[in-house]
């Protein structure tokens, strides 16, 4: 009886300590400036209500979470984003 | 000396005329305070994201300038006076600003001019120089 544990099997090997490891995208593409200008970009960082998303959702290191922050809310003040919407996507 | 931009946005009850005629009396007010005006943007009639003042689209207009820190205050009074504004913002641009700047200018030059396609590398040429 010893063996029916081994007797089980997947078709697809399980998925276990396979999370991708996030990283920062402007680290590592090298942006060191991030436009205001630019609302499309900036949506990468907003969800549908148009809230600015957590670092330990986007991987963001903090000193570039608070540029994207400055630039998400410089572009808010221009109407270039919403402060609040639904379904934004 | 600083670069600088700014970027406001004006009442679309204007007709075109009137818009480039509040566009200019903003350059006149720049050069006249001694302001150096590198780049200009016109956006035109843009869908705002919520409305302000109950218009929901706006002109936009973009000003790139070189000038001392005090002519921002001088501006920015001109914009609060005027009523045909509806928003601006003026933002200072440090050394990776200002270098996105020029790139972003260059290609903006460079997707206007795409079909002549000698006039391109003239451009390109002048703006590098600038920089």
């Amino acid at each position: 009886m010893a063996q029916t544990q081994s007797e089980i099997r997947y078709l697809t090997p399980l998925s276990v300590d396979t999370k991708k490891k996030k990283y920062c995208r402007f680290k590592r593409s090298g942006i060191k400036y991030i436009d205001y200008k630019d609302p499309e970009f900036l949506k990468k960082f907003l969800n549908e209500q148009g809230k600015i998303l957590p670092r330990r959702i986007t991987g963001t290191s903090l000193k570039f979470q608070r540029r994207v922050a400055k630039a998400v809310k410089r572009a808010r003040h221009l109407a270039l984003l919403p402060f609040v919407t639904d379904l934004m996507k | 000396m600083n670069h600088y931009e700014t970027v406001f946005i004006l009442t679309p009850v204007l007709s075109d005329a009137q818009m480039k005629e509040a566009v200019e009396k903003f350059k006149g007010v720049l050069t006249s305070n001694g302001a150096e005006i590198v780049n200009e943007e016109n956006w035109g009639l843009r869908k705002l994201a919520y409305p302000i003042q109950k218009k929901t689209t706006g002109f936009y207009t973009l000003i790139e300038f070189d000038g001392e820190p005090t002519i921002v205050n001088q501006i920015e009074t001109a914009f609060r006076r005027d009523e045909k504004v509806l928003r601006f913002l003026t933002f200072h641009l440090d050394k990776f600003a200002a270098e996105y700047a020029v790139k972003r200018r260059n290609k903006k030059a460079a997707a206007k001019e795409e079909a002549p396609a000698e006039e391109v590398k003239q451009e390109e040429v002048v703006e590098e120089t600038n920089a």
